[in-house]
């Protein structure tokens, strides 16, 4: 058969001085059930394979043998941190297939959900980064503190807290209810007071310094080459952010800038995650002030289609739709061929291709220094075996 | 009764009493400092602790107790039975046993030994080799890196903890620590060690190496939890695993009490009886302990190592000269400000020569 | 830069080579060429395609397709398309992880889902399914389990422990066992050029 053609094995470890350990899949720190074959020289790394697979639920294709709009709740739980964000680079993808436009106060809608998604994601990632250093859940719980707040809005405007499923093709589910713009402003007036409280305690922390600073450099041309994005590549000190690079929606309304660090180590990813934050207030500051009161939420061509959603048939073709997610970019690739179910679809998926130099960037490090610089990387399982 | 009973009988009898006290006093005080723990860590992390069990949860360590009681002993198949085995007795027994040289209030130290002091050092190091059987017995990759690092952690620490107590055995001239409380005593408590120069930096020092021998955080690689899952009690569960449990917490409070002692006047204080306010000084240092760890990250292994040796150990050996110069020197202001000023000098340049941890300026650009 | 352009910029500098424009993208009629275009787009100073975004497989029933979208970070212009056809029986396509590092998992997934064989990839092997899995799970002539039709296992299984089986269902098990078949799903859908 196919395979005997081509004998491929697993690297197998014959050194008997150093020590083979599997740090996974069952583990308080790996961000979910995801393995790393770590070979050990006392406590130093010398090789790190990573293994994953364990959460592979097939979304690929499940998502050929349905609908293109019942493939939004599928794309929620594939980075289910930002359920928000897959959402949209879904509706962004199917868009360009169909060639749909989206109403202007849809689109508000939609780039506000985006950057509160935003904030929660940081906010928790640097509070789990804390946790795999050894601070023992007080960040993550002030950090939740914050998310809570976030999650209620989407409690709110979409029926659930995580799994919001609420963006659709040519603009929303639904509107949001009265009263929802008041509770978003009053929660991004109090988060910068919050970002505060947490710099306090955490940036000039000394050992948090001594931990991040150094660990996992990671230099900006490799970072380029091995198709890193997201903070991960801002960190290393390149400017590309799909945001800036694409102006998809009507990002290039806001008035935002890209913070870029300079070493591209473990403290340079957590800094560049947090000035993004301060970054995504002022768009949502800005949304908040320019969006129009009523207005459209849906395309009028998807019209016929909010009823029977398995009518919808884009035209023959493919599109690649991206968005700037909080892991990174994330990319459907989409082939109609004209029948209700898509021909091919596929998840370009941050956090597996920010995996690809995880071993370079932890060889030469301690065990502790591994799990530090996992923790930086971002990774959520769901996205990376989709 | 005293005149009743034969001397022997006497004699018997004030040891039964004293085993009873400890035996009782040691496990319960160990089972309301983990719930004083859980309340203090999640008042910080902006929740209550337990509080279902019991008014305040007061009964949840006997709740805890009986699960780990009844919970099964797994005992891995390949471990091997007799290190498995006696590592939790080997680590629970040594921490039961400085009880008896702590002096609980006046008059009230168990067994008054004229040697107390080195009692207690010697007693306390041989936990180091019982975190090494656990983590040899089980038989697993992560046990083991756990009692490695646990051993080179803790071996380190001995050495400026032992010597920053030297002072102290200096100025006092004994090792027992009767007579070391006894010493601090008068003034309205302004004879206690800490408020001398020599006495505060060997008070700090002594605090962060009983920090680092008790396992806690920030020095709590050992159990690094989120790395290697539990360190050297990874395979160990029931009533072993609370045994460990129990030693960590003991070790806290004996380290904290003897901090107590030694630099705060042990139970020297007007008014209230001798008892309370030992155990107020004692219960001040075990609360900073749980702040740390509500607090601070942990730190790595070469981190670790770097700090007791080349920065916590020159620093000892200095005190202990400023020590010596200070009991010479006659007893005037002078003597003060010519030792505070050695010491800071000495802190001040020690720090600069270990400056590779110094946290580095970042400068952050924006792009468009 | 439109496709047009930058089909005759290659076509000059690597002569020899066969590209068709297919629905915006540029198809290499010649899969060995491959590493070839693509090291030009990437050192080529105007285009500087420096940043590989997706590597994706895809069955077209006829043949099996790599789809490559190609970005630049430096000039940050718009995806330039490139693919790769190959037949079933000999899918082996070069690898472009030693021009892409950043293709090294997706090809990776590719081979796993698709089988196609990336030549010269530094350690091909499954990514997402487990170690002695046989078969290509995305391939169009893959056989999945339809889950709404039960088989004469499920149906003791069922017996077994009180559940009430419709008589449809259990004849069509029982025809299904006498035709010696298992419950194959049935895959509609012609594929598009």
């Amino acid at each position: 058969m196919m395979e005997k053609m081509f004998e491929v094995q697993d690297p197998v470890n014959h050194d008997t001085q150093t020590l083979q350990v599997n740090i996974g899949p069952q583990h308080p720190s790996t961000h979910g059930v995801f393995r790393m074959n770590v070979v050990l020289d006392g406590e130093t790394v010398v090789s790190l394979k990573p293994v994953m697979g364990y959460l592979h639920r097939n979304h690929e294709q499940i998502a050929e043998n349905i609908s293109y709009t019942a493939s939004m709740p599928y794309t929620d739980r594939l980075d289910y941190f930002n359920s928000m964000s897959n959402n949209f680079a879904w509706a962004l993808a199917v868009e360009k297939l169909a060639n749909l436009d989206v109403p202007e106060r849809a689109q508000y809608i939609r780039v506000i959900m985006a950057e509160l998604t935003r904030l929660v994601n940081h906010v928790s990632v640097i509070g789990f980064l804390l946790n795999d250093l050894g601070a023992f859940f007080t960040p993550v719980l002030y950090a939740f503190r914050e998310r809570e707040k976030i999650l209620d809005i989407f409690e709110e405007v979409s029926g659930a807290r995580m799994m919001c499923n609420f963006l659709r093709f040519g603009g929303i589910k639904r509107d949001l209810p009265a009263g929802t713009l008041e509770r978003i402003k009053e929660v991004i007036q109090n988060f910068p007071k919050f970002l505060d409280e947490f710099e306090t305690l955490l940036t000039k922390n000394e050992i948090l310094c001594m931990r991040c600073q150094n660990v996992g450099v990671l230099p900006a041309e490799l970072a380029v080459n091995a198709s890193i994005t997201g903070p991960m590549l801002r960190a290393s000190g390149v400017n590309y952010d799909v945001r800036k690079a694409d102006k998809y929606s009507i990002y290039d309304r806001f008035d935002f800038k890209i913070p870029l660090g300079q070493t591209g180590d473990v403290y340079d990813r957590y800094y560049c995650r947090v000035l993004e934050m301060r970054e995504s207030l002022k768009i949502l500051q800005q949304a908040l002030r320019d969006i129009p009161v009523t207005g459209e939420i849906i395309s009028k061509k998807m019209a016929p289609f909010v009823k029977a959603p398995r009518n919808f048939k884009p035209p023959v073709g493919e599109a690649y739709g991206r968005v700037e997610a909080p892991k990174g970019e994330l990319g459907f690739y989409v082939v109609s061929d004209g029948t209700p179910q898509p021909w091919r679809y596929h998840v370009r998926a941050p956090s597996l291709i920010n995996l690809t130099i995880l071993e370079d960037l932890c060889i030469g490090h301690k065990v502790a220094d591994a799990i530090v610089i996992l923790g930086s990387i971002d990774i959520v399982l769901g996205e990376v075996d989709h | 009764m005293a005149g009743f009973l034969p001397d022997w009988v006497l004699v018997i009898k004030s040891v039964l009493i004293s085993i009873a006290a400890i035996a009782f006093l040691g496990p319960v005080t160990m089972m309301y400092l983990t719930l004083l723990e859980r309340k203090v860590v999640g008042r910080m992390q902006n929740r209550i602790g337990p509080n279902r069990v019991g008014k305040w949860g007061l009964l949840q360590p006997l709740a805890d107790g009986v699960k780990m009681l009844t919970k099964e002993d797994i005992v891995p198949t390949p471990a091997d039975p007799i290190a498995h085995f006696l590592a939790p007795i080997l680590i629970v027994v040594p921490a039961l046993l400085v009880f008896a040289v702590i002096p609980f209030g006046r008059g009230m130290t168990a067994v008054d030994l004229n040697v107390g002091l080195l009692f207690f050092i010697a007693i306390s190091s041989t936990t180091t080799l019982a975190i090494f059987m656990a983590s040899w017995g089980s038989r697993n990759k992560f046990s083991l890196l756990g009692g490695m690092r646990s051993v080179a952690q803790m071996v380190s620490y001995e050495v400026p903890m032992v010597l920053s107590v030297v002072p102290v055995i200096l100025i006092t001239g004994s090792l027992s620590t009767n007579d070391i409380v006894l010493a601090q005593g008068g003034w309205g408590g302004l004879k206690w060690f800490i408020f001398t120069p020599w006495g505060l930096l060997a008070f700090i020092i002594f605090y962060l190496c009983g920090v680092a021998e008790c396992n806690r955080s920030p020095f709590d690689l050992p159990e690094a939890e989120s790395e290697i899952v539990a360190g050297f009690h990874t395979e160990y569960s029931g009533m072993k695993f609370a045994l460990f449990y129990m030693a960590e917490f003991m070790n806290s409070f004996t380290i904290s009490a003897l901090a107590a002692t030694l630099f705060l006047g042990g139970w020297q204080g007007p008014v209230l009886p001798s008892w309370l306010w030992f155990f107020m000084k004692t219960y001040v240092l075990i609360f900073i302990m749980i702040w740390f760890r509500g607090t601070l990250p942990r730190f790595r292994v070469d981190q670790l190592m770097n700090l007791a040796w080349k920065f916590l150990l020159p620093l000892t050996l200095i005190n202990i000269f400023v020590a010596g110069f200070w009991y010479f020197a006659p007893n005037t202001i002078v003597r003060v400000l010519m030792s505070a000023g050695v010491l800071s000098l000495s802190f001040w340049g020690l720090q600069k020569l270990n400056q590779g941890y110094a946290p580095e300026k970042r400068v952050y650009q924006f792009g468009d | 830069m439109n496709l047009q352009e930058i089909q005759s910029k290659i076509e000059a500098a690597l002569p020899g080579i066969r590209l068709k424009p297919v629905r915006e993208s540029l198809l290499i009629e010649d899969a060995a060429m491959l590493p070839k275009v693509a090291a030009f787009l990437k050192n080529d100073p105007v285009l500087a395609l420096d940043y590989l975004s997706s590597v994706t497989g895809a069955d077209y029933l006829k043949y099996l397709e790599s789809v490559y979208h190609l970005y630049s970070v430096e000039k940050k212009t718009g995806p330039v398309v490139l693919r790769v056809r190959v037949t079933r029986d000999s899918p082996r396509i070069p690898s472009l992880v030693p021009i892409y590092r950043g293709a090294e998992f997706q090809e990776r997934e590719a081979f796993d889902m698709y089988g196609l064989y990336f030549e010269n990839h530094p350690d091909l092997r499954r990514i997402f399914m487990w170690e002695g899995f046989e078969g290509f799970p995305m391939r169009k002539d893959y056989e999945q389990e339809d889950s709404e039709i039960l088989e004469t296992a499920d149906i003791e299984w069922l017996d077994r422990h009180g559940a009430k089986v419709p008589e449809g269902m259990r004849k069509k098990a029982a025809d299904l066992k006498a035709q010696g078949k298992r419950a194959v799903a049935e895959k509609t859908g012609k594929s598009i050029e």
